[in-house]
Formats: C-alpha cells, structure tokens, sequence
C-alpha cells in the first residue's frame, strides 16, 4: 500500500490513544511480577518471560500451571497454545503495516492483543504503523520495566497466601476472558471448558486438565456453525 | 526445568507471532479454522479461572480463592480497571482468611 504521509494531527491524536492505552496495560505487569514470583519463579525467570515471551495470558498462564503444581512442560505448552491467537493477529495485521525483513521481525514482538486493537481498524498503512508501534513500545517498556517492580515487591511480601495472591491469579484470567465472553458461543465454550477442566481436576495430573479444555474449543468450533469473523480484542481506553 | 519453560515457551510465542506476519493469510482463512482459534483462548482461560481457583492439588475445594472471584466478578460488571480487578480479589481473599 501506499498513501499520503499521515497528516500531523492525526498522528498525534493515534500516538496520544496509543501512549494512553500502553500505560493502562503496562502497569498490569505489577501483578504479573507479584504473582509469578509467588508461584515461585525467580526474578530473572519473571523478567525474562516479560521480556522475551511478551504477551500477558501466556504469561499468566505459564506460571498459573507452575502454581497450581503442573509441569514446566504442561505450562510451556499452555502458554503456546494460548500464543496461537498472536498468529491470527499476525495475519491480519500483514497486509496493513507492510513490514518485511528486519523491521518484520522486530515488529513481530510487538503483535499483542493492545497493539493489535490500536491499528487493525485504521484504513492507511501509515496510521496503523503509528498506531501499532506507538501502543507496542509503550507497553514493552512499562511492561517489563512493572514487572521488575512487582516481582522485586512480591519477593519482599514473602507468603503470597497472606496477601490473596493466589487468588489474584483466577481473577486476572477471568479479566482477560470477560471482553470475550460478548455471544453465547463463548459463553458455551467458556462453561463447558470449566466444567471439563474441573473434573479432570481429580484424575489427571496438573496441567492437564487445562490443556485438555482447548478440545473444547475444538469440538465447539467444528461443530457450532455461525459467524465466523475473527475477533478483535478490546482495550481499555 | 523451569528455564527451558519461560525460554522455550518465549522463543516459541515470538515464533508464532512472527509466522502471522509473515505467512500468507490464505493459509488459515477457512472458516472452522479461524473459528477454533477465537475459541482456544476462551476456552483456556476459563479452564484456568475454574483451575486456579477451585483446585488445591488433585482436590476440588471452596475456600477464599472463590470470594476472591466473586469480588473480581462484581468489580469487571462494574468495569472496575484490570489491577483493581486483580488487586481487589486479592484483598478480599486475604481478608476473608483473616476472619
């Protein structure tokens, strides 16, 4: 694609969304250093996923597995799994930002659920470009730089029962669910999942029952025809 | 162990990040695909909700942790940002230990 250069106060007004989005999100990394150091990382492991793994649910959900006592590889492939979503962002986001080579691979680490938000509705390639990589540092840098607080934080606090730590982790997935929870679709997948995941609880070691909930988003969308639009996450603005 | 998980997992995350930008989209647009990928998120994370808080090891068990997530449910309904949302189940769950 090509269009004119983006008129400057446009661009100001995408960068002053994406700065405000970016902080919004990246100070969520205090929780995830607080509750990743309680389930019993070090702080190099919590910053080290921060920096190179980079997208908050898989994040969350590799040390949730670890927590709740499942196998580092058990968590590993929690988090790819829940990492697939990146890809589609990927794919739609392609055609739009029209990066190759190095600046592709670069750009490739930003491509989360925010950043995503920030440029996949804007109609030029140099406004999602603004939006994209505006959104994307933003939250890089606080996201890890939050990160390195919390952790350093939830090592000071010792215990993390004392605190509901472990209780914070359940409610930051259940945030990251509820913008999807918007048709019955999802609901239905989200209630069978649990159910699945629950009763398997008993009978399998940890970790598993997480993994195996993903047959039901299997089974559910082979078998529920209906819109099949890809879904945009939502940020808070 | 728990290295190779976070530097595994990370490489493998950036990877498939990277493959989106970079495959053609004809690759995935059928339309049971992309709806199987809409749903794994959603079915993981509620798997992870029920798991993390109604788990302790191999048992099913009611205790603070579902206060917690009652708390978190009422603060998302009332749009309550993420860290409240968070840090607030966590409080009410340490407070109901308390008592």
């Amino acid at each position: 694609m090509s269009e004119p250069a983006l008129d400057p106060r446009e661009r100001s007004r995408i960068v002053r969304d994406g700065l405000g989005v970016g902080i919004a999100t990246g100070t969520y990394g205090i929780s995830f250093g607080a509750v990743a150091v309680g389930a019993g990382l070090s702080v190099a492991q919590t910053c080290a996923l921060s920096l190179i793994m980079f997208t908050g649910a898989s994040q969350f959900a590799l040390v949730g597995v670890l927590a709740a006592g499942g196998t580092p590889l058990s968590g590993a492939l929690t988090a790819i799994l829940l990492g697939t979503r990146n890809t589609l962002y990927g794919l739609r986001l392609a055609p739009l930002l029209d990066w190759s080579g190095a600046r592709r691979a670069a750009g490739a680490h930003l491509v989360i659920d925010e950043s995503t938000a920030m440029s996949v509705t804007r109609t030029s390639t140099p406004a999602a470009r603004v939006g994209f990589v505006s959104t994307g540092v933003t939250i890089f840098i606080l996201w890890n730089a939050a990160t390195l607080i919390g952790a350093l934080g939830g090592r000071a606090l010792g215990d993390p029962r004392t605190y509901g730590l472990d209780a914070a982790v359940g409610a930051a997935f259940l945030a990251l669910l509820w913008p999807r929870l918007h048709n019955r679709r999802n609901r239905v997948t989200a209630l069978a999942a649990a159910g699945v995941a629950l009763s398997l609880v008993p009978v399998t070691a940890a970790g598993v029952p997480v993994l195996a909930s993903a047959g039901v988003a299997l089974l559910i969308g082979a078998l529920w025809p209906g819109p099949d639009e890809t879904e945009w996450p939502e940020v808070d603005r | 162990m728990i290295w190779w998980a976070v530097l595994g997992a990370g490489v493998a995350c950036y990877l498939l990040k990277l493959a989106g930008l970079s495959v053609p989209a004809r690759v995935l647009e059928h339309p049971v695909v992309e709806r199987i990928a809409d749903l794994i998120p959603v079915a993981l994370l509620a798997a992870l909700v029920a798991v993390q808080v109604f788990a302790s090891g191999p048992a099913l068990v009611l205790d603070a942790r579902a206060v917690g997530l009652g708390a978190a449910i009422l603060l998302l309904m009332a749009r309550a940002p993420f860290l409240v949302v968070v840090f607030g189940a966590a409080l009410v769950a340490a407070l109901v230990r308390l008592v």
